[in-house]
């Protein structure tokens, strides 16, 4: 059967097009604040490798997402770049100083947030903030305006110690935290893990007026749907990174026409798609399953439905989609 | 120095808002200090005695009530077989036998010797040693009169005996809390600081806050002292808590000075603390560090020689502890608070544990890291 070409509206990516160290970010203003370069980091006695050979560059005030699913590498890299873990192999810059030489000028100059909780529970919010904005040599007031959107929010509990507040209001105690030395970078990892939906979008709304102040912000995520919020992301899987570009970009890069497709048994449907000959992928998303063909679908619908019908599937429907992230993700996956 | 202000600062509220450390700062000395001393003591009394008198004669009932009037026997059985007796052993209802052979008054007088028989219960071993010294010393007592009894004064007007007097020193009633109160009271003072610095950097690290303190421009040093200087001030509390109670309950007044004292403990403290902060540089849970914590004191409480005197150890065990810094400082309490030594006197201990402060907290700072 030979292959046909895919419609003209979708572009094809080729191999080189698809190298992340090739990407480099030259839509981007010139003005690097983070810069990553074959980074390496191997954990263990078994040489497991947690980062592998990354490379990406941050611009100054960009909004930069590391999306990947849990143990694809994102806190490795996070603890690199704060200073906290040593690289195995390659450089990293941050604000122009390196990881390992000058990290006493990054820890002045950068915020972090860690995936876990750590500010001290047995402290109020108002002491944990003085603390932190002490041993930066400031003060709350000082640098007020910058975390004031945030902090008015969990202010009228400033007495009440962090240990005893809710998710979202822990997470914007943090990042309260994280922000009152009016840090030039912040590194936020898994920043919105464990929190409701309306204090995620919440939270990325936060995150976009402080990148209005020109603060770079890296930040990782295991959530697709929040890929859509960053100026760019990096896909990363396995240590490795798999594409780097701007979310529409991504999507835009998608090779296939994707469909979704439903019936009554999702499961024997699924079954069945995948022995169709025709079938390129397919994977259940949500309760659709999204699905590519070797042909186009004038050609192939006949086929299908013929197909589906004599395996007894019933209220068959099906719909052209727009490719998500998760749909990019799982392709690149894929190849 | 503005940073090293807001450590301590944060530090002392944290150690104030845990009730259970705070519980554990002031009742633990109290209630041991109390508890501990009276329990500690190394006399024994209340020894179960059985007799098997196979002799009811005037000498043997003698023996007898010399033994019961000595206040450290308990007369239990009174038999006529050993097989009697044994059996008291065996229940548990003695510890001591002693067997008065038959004919022991007529061969006593006859023969001018006669032997009798203890059998000792080994199995407490302090009970079974002193139960069967102070019988024999009993028995030798017992020994003497008759001797000056039956010996007529023409035959020899002078019979050769050494008498020994004791003269006890520094405890003259040989009271043994004024012996075991100083010690104790060092181990409590070990305890609360070993602990709870062990368990301090562990928590952060556990917590995870020790993440963002890293992260920011905290110099190594500022931390750990922000960390060791809460706990030094804690351990001289305890001390002082031990020392005022130790004088209102026991009456024990230290003979030497008192700032001597303090002093030696300021150094002692910040050798254990950096054992503790030593320790919890290795660990990363409470867990380990409190079980690491507690194998180490513990060897240092066993072969500190409060308990067991470190000059009846064997040698390989005198060498042990002389790397033990408490077995420096039970010495010290006991030089300075009970003889009344000065600085001259212990110059020696206090150069050995400048050196423990000295190693441990240099190695303490030098394994903390940032980075790993």
């Amino acid at each position: 059967m030979p292959m046909l070409d895919i419609n003209d509206n979708i572009k094809w990516t080729s191999e080189k097009e698809m190298n992340p160290s090739l990407m480099v970010n030259a839509a981007l203003s010139a003005e690097i604040s983070i810069q990553v370069k074959n980074l390496v980091k191997v954990y263990g006695k078994d040489k497991t490798i947690a980062v592998d050979d990354v490379s990406f560059n941050v611009g100054k005030g960009e909004l930069f997402g590391l999306i990947g699913p849990d143990g694809a590498g994102k806190t490795s890299i996070f603890r690199m770049l704060t200073t906290l873990l040593l690289p195995e192999g390659g450089s990293a810059t941050v604000n122009g100083n390196d990881v390992v030489k000058d990290y006493k000028k990054i820890r002045k100059s950068v915020g972090y947030m860690p995936g876990k909780f750590s500010l001290y529970q047995d402290l109020s919010i108002e002491e944990n903030l003085n603390f932190f904005a002490t041993i930066f040599g400031t003060t709350l007031e000082e640098n007020y305006d910058l975390i004031r959107d945030i902090y008015i929010q969990i202010e009228p509990f400033k007495k009440r110690r962090a240990g005893k507040l809710s998710g979202g209001m822990k997470q914007k105690l943090a990042l309260c935290c994280a922000l009152i030395h009016k840090p030039t970078v912040l590194f936020l990892d898994e920043p919105t893990t464990g929190v409701d939906p309306v204090s995620r979008r919440e939270f990325w709304e936060m995150l976009k007026r402080l990148k209005a102040q020109n603060i770079t912000i890296l930040v990782s995520t295991p959530y697709m749907d929040e890929a859509n919020m960053c100026d760019r992301i990096a896909l990363i899987q396995k240590g490795k990174i798999l594409s780097i570009d701007t979310p529409a970009e991504i999507i835009n890069a998608y090779p296939d026409i994707l469909y979704k497709i439903k019936a009554d048994n999702i499961y024997h449907l699924y079954l069945h798609l995948n022995e169709f000959q025709y079938t390129k992928s397919c994977f259940a998303f949500g309760e659709m399953l999204h699905v590519s063909f070797t042909k186009n679908m004038e050609e192939v619908q006949s086929e299908l439905l013929n197909y589906l019908n004599q395996r007894g599937h019933q209220n068959v429907s099906m719909d052209l989609v727009i490719p998500t992230i998760e749909d990019c993700f799982i392709k690149l996956l894929s190849n | 120095m503005r940073t090293l202000k807001f450590l301590l600062q944060k530090e002392f509220k944290q150690i104030f808002r845990d009730k259970t450390i705070i519980a554990m700062i002031l009742v633990m000395p109290t209630i041991q200090l109390l508890i501990l001393p009276l329990a500690a003591n190394y006399e024994v009394k209340n020894i179960n005695l059985a007799f098997t008198d196979n002799d009811h004669s005037a000498y043997s009932q003698q023996l007898i009530s010399k033994i019961t009037s000595s206040g450290y026997f308990r007369l239990t059985g009174y038999n006529t077989s050993f097989k009697e007796s044994m059996a008291l052993i065996e229940s548990d209802q003695a510890d001591l036998v002693l067997e008065i052979p038959q004919d022991f008054e007529r061969n006593l007088i006859r023969e001018n010797q006669q032997k009798v028989f203890i059998a000792v219960n080994a199995i407490n071993g302090v009970k079974a040693n002193l139960g069967g010294a102070y019988l024999s010393t009993i028995i030798q007592n017992f020994n003497t009169e008759i001797r000056m009894e039956l010996v007529t004064p023409s035959k020899s007007s002078f019979i050769p005996v050494i008498e020994t007097t004791n003269s006890n020193w520094y405890n003259t009633l040989l009271n043994y809390n004024i012996f075991m109160v100083p010690g104790i009271l060092a181990i409590l003072v070990t305890m609360i600081a070993g602990f709870l610095s062990a368990l301090n950097i562990v928590r952060e690290k556990e917590v995870g806050t020790i993440e963002q303190i890293n992260v920011t421009p905290i110099k190594k040093y500022h931390f750990v002292l922000g960390k060791l200087i809460p706990f030094w001030i804690l351990g001289l509390v305890v001390f002082t808590i031990g020392l005022t109670l130790s004088r209102v309950i026991y009456g024990i007044v230290p003979m030497g000075s008192i700032p001597l004292l303090y002093c030696f403990v300021g150094v002692y403290l910040l050798a254990i603390l950096g054992f503790g902060l030593l320790v919890s540089t290795y660990c990363e849970t409470q867990q380990q560090a409190m079980f690491i914590a507690f194998f180490f004191v513990m060897i240092f409480v066993l072969m500190g020689g409060l308990f067991t005197s470190i000059d009846s150890m064997p040698e390989w065990a005198k060498i042990v502890s002389r790397f033990n810094p408490l077995s420096y400082l039970i010495e010290v309490m006991r030089m300075v608070i009970l003889k009344g030594s000065g600085f001259k006197d212990i110059r020696y201990h206090f150069f050995i544990i400048s050196i423990f402060a000295l190693v441990l907290n240099s190695w303490a700072v030098w394994n903390y890291r940032k980075t790993s």
